[in-house]
């Protein structure tokens, strides 16, 4: 064996080695960090929901389950629909640029709504998740949680987590913990009110 | 290092001797136990050290007995933690044993922590010993919110809903990163399995590493005490600092006292007051997790409240909300900083002067408040408190390298008092 040792040589593999070894280990984490993604089941329960809007009369909402979220789908009068667009100042994003929504969502105003006289959209809160209470009466006949929601209430969702308000349309006020208004998921609606939550379109989906 | 008197092995007879010419028992027991000399001025405050020791081997113990009654699958874990009240024999004791050591481990954490800012423990050389220590309470904050979901009660639920999502906030990367968390489009089944793992293997490997490393940086600087003075700096002729004493039997003896007198207080609370008035195990735990009812109001454990009130007290701006999250971050990296904010000349608050005392003083008020904030309604005077209070926090911490080295300081006496 030689007395001479090559230190250059020595190191230069040394870094090699553990190079090599450290780019393997990133490799090897790979299937680690994406067996946290959501698996092939979790996404399959995220298929699209059938919810029969027609028994619904004005002022009820129904509440279902699509990817595990709730969903709300209310009815609203048509009373209800013709003032929607009149609080537009106390709201932070009345035209929903900042939020989520499908394109002809957002193109519907202040409806949010493919139909005006149904509201669908995620129960929510954008602030932190917590579902949003529905306090659809105006002014002061809305009492939520031991909250006074004012007599310049124009009816809408309150969450009772942070204290968020939206308007019917789910959209929030301004000065709210929250920061945009409520999602509204793809869906779409028959003349018959018949909703399918989770696509935009039922010929392309079928 | 210099050879411990008595650490040669010869020295040593029988089963020990034998055993010391292979392991460095009696060598690792007069090093770190018997002959490891600490001041011999301790107060009260020096208790929480031992004890937050002993609440971690109390959450070890009963959190193994927990597992081989436990099912962590969103189905099965409401009613396996019933069945554990109810059927299981002693299950409640050891359960109650183990929530009620939750709470008590942050209790003796905060103490602990207080103790540290109240004679300078984190300063030069003990800055990587505080480090050890932050790093040791976020685990334990990691390690509380996980094990606070196992349960699946529907504040677990709603509450890892909220924690979950503050990651959503961070730009770009925020919806992907918490539906990796998840597992799932929402808190569900494999986000309730994912946690249990992390809670019974990851970080408690995690946390006991570090306690170990927190140790060894104590052992080796050498502990502090309530005079901030250096002991090392004067020795005796064997060798040992003058104001010091072996940790055993001297400090063994103090401690155990300290542990009998925590353990009559902590069996108490277990035998009696297991929920707290709803501030250890919150009421609405008592119902299993629904994902279409979110509790009226949603507040954290009472440790986790002054932070939550941070979060809280931040409104969203600029369209986004990771002002909030960014501020209860801040509130926490800003404790590893401590070392170096403080510019003071002397270490304890003893000879610091009313400038520090005063300061002192407002951020305890300041904490406590927020622990009240964050367990209330966000409304009516809470918010503006929330906000004062939260601005009173992160002043102490900021301003401290200005204050400290404005404060008068008194002279500092050359022995321990």
């Amino acid at each position: 064996m030689s007395e001479q040792v090559d230190h250059g040589r020595r190191r230069l593999l040394t870094i090699a080695t553990v190079g090599t070894g450290a780019v393997g280990l990133a490799f090897a984490a790979a299937p680690f960090l994406a067996s946290w993604e959501p698996s092939a089941r979790a996404m399959a329960l995220g298929a699209p929901v059938d919810v029969d809007a027609s028994k619904l009369e004005a002022g009820q909402m129904l509440k279902v389950i699509w990817r595990g979220q709730p969903v709300y789908v209310l009815r609203r009068s048509p009373a209800v629909v013709a003032q929607l667009g009149g609080h537009d100042a106390l709201l932070a994003d009345p035209n929903s640029d900042g939020s989520q929504q499908p394109e002809y969502i957002k193109a519907s105003g202040a409806a949010r709504a493919r139909n005006p006289d149904y509201w669908i959209g995620l129960a929510v809160c954008t602030h932190l998740g917590c579902s949003p209470l529905g306090a659809f009466e105006p002014n002061n006949a809305s009492q939520i949680a031991g909250v006074d929601l004012g007599a310049t209430w124009p009816g809408g969702f309150y969450c009772p987590c942070h204290g968020s308000r939206y308007d019917i349309s789910g959209r929030v006020f301004k000065g709210q913990p929250a920061p945009r208004n409520l999602t509204v998921p793809s869906y779409t609606i028959s003349a018959d009110a018949k909703v399918v939550i989770g696509v935009d379109d039922v010929a392309k989906s079928a | 290092m210099a050879a411990v008197p008595g650490s040669d092995p010869a020295s040593t007879g029988g089963l020990l001797g034998w055993i010391d010419q292979r392991f460095p028992l009696t060598k690792l027991w007069r090093e770190q136990v018997s002959e490891y000399y600490a001041p011999k001025n301790f107060n009260f405050w020096y208790y929480f050290g031992v004890l937050s020791l002993v609440v971690l081997v109390n959450q070890l113990v009963t959190g193994i007995f927990l597992t081989m009654s436990y099912k962590p699958s969103a189905a099965e874990a409401f009613s396996s933690v019933e069945y554990i009240m109810r059927d299981l024999d002693w299950g409640w004791l050891i359960r109650y044993m183990h929530s009620t050591g939750a709470s008590a481990f942050f209790i003796v954490v905060y103490l602990h922590m207080f103790r540290a800012l109240l004679y300078g423990s984190a300063r030069k050389p003990r800055e990587l010993l505080w480090i050890f220590g932050c790093l040791i309470f976020l685990l334990l904050m990691a390690e509380a919110f996980m094990g606070y979901v196992l349960p699946w009660g529907n504040m677990s639920f709603w509450g890892a809903q909220v924690i979950v999502s503050l990651f959503g906030s961070l730009p770009v990367i925020g919806g992907g990163l918490v539906e990796w968390i998840r597992g799932d489009y929402v808190i569900a089944d494999p986000t309730l399995n994912r946690f249990f793992a992390l809670h019974v293997a990851a970080l408690p490997l995690a946390l006991i590493f570090l306690v170990i490393a927190h140790l060894m940086a104590l052992h080796e600087v050498g502990s502090n005490n309530p005079d901030g003075i250096e002991i090392k700096k004067l020795k005796g002729p064997d060798g040992h600092p003058l104001d010091g004493i072996p940790f055993h039997p001297y400090y063994t003896v103090k401690d155990l006292a300290g542990i009998v007198a925590f353990l009559i207080i902590f069996c108490a609370i277990i035998f009696f007051a297991p929920t707290f008035g709803g501030l250890f195990l919150e009421s609405p735990n008592f119902e299993p997790a629904n994902p279409l009812q979110t509790p009226p109001l949603i507040a954290p454990v009472w440790y986790f409240t002054p932070f939550y009130a941070m979060l809280r007290a931040v409104p969203s701006f600029a369209g986004t909300q990771v002002w909030g999250v960014l501020v209860m971050g801040g509130a926490i990296v800003v404790l590893f900083f401590v070392p170096w904010l403080d510019r003071s000349p002397v270490k304890s608050i003893r000879y610091k002067g009313p400038i520090y005392k005063i300061a002192l003083a407002i951020f305890a008020v300041s904490f406590v408040i927020l622990g009240v904030c964050g367990l209330k309604h966000p409304s009516g005077i809470y918010p503006l408190l929330a906000r004062i209070c939260t601005t009173l926090y992160f002043a102490f911490f900021l301003l401290m390298p200005w204050y400290t080295k404005l404060d008068s300081v008194k002279p500092v006496p050359t022995r321990v008092t």
